[in-house]
């Protein structure tokens, strides 16, 4: 295969992967906020202590977690369907994408929330101040270069899963490692992809320490 | 201004019970500075976090104001909480703002307009001396500027009380001195009501008008802190003035006279052995400034049994001194109940040591002239 017929066919993966990783990254940093926030609420000794819900929530992530991801994405298949209307593009494989990192965010989310100073939250509740102002002014606010460092890491991994994506046709750069790389043995369309998929690793990461620095103010 | 009646709080943990108050009765006068003194695990924090509902008591009441704030629903309690100002150990000031936004957080939860957050956001700085550093994160500041933005924050909401919770528990000697000058000031100019709990007996000295001790969840003794320090066999005055226990000697008096106010500037002990002709062996001693005025207090040995020196006694207590006969040890109950106090106050005795030890050094003889001086710069007598 010459660099000419590849040209074409790297600028759409690309786009694609990109794609993919941007809409599932902004789905799931409001999805695992949310699961996050909820399980440091009801959890015991929290501000909202609701064990049942806490238990229920906490299974459901680790489901979530535990399961392989391209085991996931075919065992969701019909949900994805009435969801998007179709099972395989890019668009299709933002749903599987967004399902498998939330529960995986909403882990970090609840670690990064925990760190903050149980001394905080406690003179906020002096001064008065109602659950949502704790949540929003204190938990998410304090726990901001914790939460910044938490997404890192899960937009890596989408990016990282988006390539599991191209197995069902995900679209991506994944899937033309598969199908040119691995299944035509095109070792150079193999090569290219997979520094493409570095290079947007790195990108990802060096851009998430300069946001986790800028938003500590240690 | 602040009522705490019969109050308890028990905490369960798998089938076990730790009663951390266990009915406390505790009235603040409006105005005054309060100190609840105890060592850790006395309950004392429990007591403090009870009065504005951090923690929910399992019976008894609180009024603040007159309001029982165990009646009053949550969005009316928060109301209520931001009418009382809360320092803590630790400052928990937010990291993510400055040192300007941390005193504008509670202003934001009250729902204060923008402009007029600003304006009185400067003000509070300019009250504690920050104005230079409003721009800083508290990452930046030192421990003493770090309570300074607390006092500022709690005191953003005009509240009329004022509850510390181990304040000045986390500073260094000196950084201490200045946050308590700034907590006395503020609560003499703004007529702020003072609850604080500390287990450092130097904090109550230096500004608080009464206090209450705290052993196992009860309060063990309560008042005025003149009156606990005249009052014999207070554990506050053993704690203040630890003197050191007699060796038991036949044929002597072992007597502890406390003074304060106006009998503080009489020299007793001279007119004593000058009256009756007697040598008085003075054995230990110590003198603080409290408040306004000089509590001090001294054990001096008289020659005789208690029973030849009743006139001796009746004279030291003429001359307005609080005069307390020490029985041999091992005699009575008394001793073992001294034993019990010295440890209580433990928390104390760094502080009260170099008092006793510089005017017990002093005291050793007691041909000293009314010139003499003890380390407080008080006449020996």
């Amino acid at each position: 295969m010459t660099w000419d017929e590849l040209r074409p066919l790297l600028g759409q993966a690309t786009l694609e992967t990109l794609q993919m990783t941007a809409w599932s990254a902004v789905l799931t940093a409001i999805g695992g906020t949310l699961v996050g926030v909820l399980l440091v609420l009801t959890e015991r000794g929290g501000l909202l202590p609701l064990a049942p819900l806490n238990k229920v929530l906490g299974a459901v992530v680790n489901i979530g977690r535990a399961l392989p991801f391209i085991i996931l994405m075919v065992a969701i298949i019909p949900f994805t369907r009435a969801i998007t209307g179709t099972t395989i593009g890019t668009t299709a494989a933002i749903v599987p994408l967004t399902v498998a990192a939330i529960p995986f965010y909403a882990r970090l989310v609840e670690t990064a929330l925990h760190e903050v100073e149980p001394g905080v939250i406690d003179a906020a509740r002096a001064m008065g101040a109602s659950r949502a102002q704790i949540v929003r002014k204190v938990l998410l606010r304090e726990a901001r270069p914790g939460l910044a460092a938490g997404m890192t890491i899960t937009v890596v991994a989408i990016v990282g899963y988006s390539a599991m994506a191209g197995a069902i046709g995900g679209g991506g750069l994944g899937d033309l490692a598969v199908r040119y790389g691995y299944q035509r043995f095109e070792g150079g369309v193999m090569l290219v992809t997979v520094v493409l998929l570095v290079a947007a690793v790195q990108v990802v990461q060096t851009f998430g320490d300069l946001l986790v620095r800028r938003l500590s103010h240690k | 201004m602040i009522q705490i009646e019969k109050l308890r709080k028990v905490y369960r943990t798998r089938g076990r019970e730790v009663t951390a108050v266990d009915g406390v009765d505790l009235t603040v006068a409006e105005g005054e500075i309060f100190g609840v003194l105890g060592r850790s695990g006395a309950g004392k924090s429990t007591l403090l976090r009870c009065v504005n509902l951090l923690e929910r008591p399992d019976s008894g009441r609180v009024l603040i104001d007159g309001r029982d704030l165990l009646a009053l629903p949550g969005s009316q309690l928060r109301a209520a909480r931001q009418g009382i100002g809360m320092i803590h150990q630790h400052f928990g000031l937010l990291g993510s703002r400055t040192v300007a936004g941390n005193v504008a957080f509670p202003l934001e939860v009250m729902g204060v307009p923008r402009a007029e957050r600003a304006e009185r956001v400067a003000e509070l700085l300019d009250l504690v001396g920050l104005t230079e550093h409003a721009r800083a994160y508290p990452a930046q500041i030192s421990g003493g500027q770090k309570q300074r933005v607390g006092i500022a924050r709690a005191l953003a909401g005009r509240p009329k009380v004022l509850l510390s919770d181990e304040a000045t528990s986390a500073l260094d000697p000196e950084t201490t001195a200045s946050i308590l000058e700034l907590l006395r000031g503020l609560s003499r100019r703004l007529g702020l009501t003072v609850l604080l709990i500390t287990h450092e007996m130097d904090v109550v000295k230096r500004i608080c008008d009464s206090a209450a001790i705290m052993r196992a969840g009860r309060v063990v003794e309560t008042g005025p802190v003149r009156e606990l320090l005249l009052r014999p066999g207070s554990e506050l005055a053993r704690g203040l003035f630890p003197l050191p226990e007699p060796e038991p000697r036949a044929g002597t008096t072992v007597v502890d006279v406390t003074f304060d106010g106006d009998s503080a500037d009489r020299p007793f002990v001279s007119s004593l052995a000058r009256t009756y002709s007697i040598d008085v062996n003075i054995l230990g001693g110590a003198v603080e400034q409290i408040g306004d005025g000089r509590v001090g207090r001294l054990r001096i040995e008289l020659p005789g049994d208690p029973e030849v020196n009743a006139a001796q006694l009746a004279h030291l207590r003429d001359a307005g001194l609080t005069v307390e006969v020490r029985e041999p040890a091992g005699a009575d109950g008394a001793s073992g109940a001294d034993a019990e106090g010295a440890g209580g106050a433990s928390g104390a005795d760094a502080d009260g040591t170099d008092g006793a030890g510089g005017a017990g050094g002093a005291a050793q003889d007691d041909d000293l002239g009314p010139d003499a001086r003890t380390s407080e710069e008080a006449p020996l007598r």
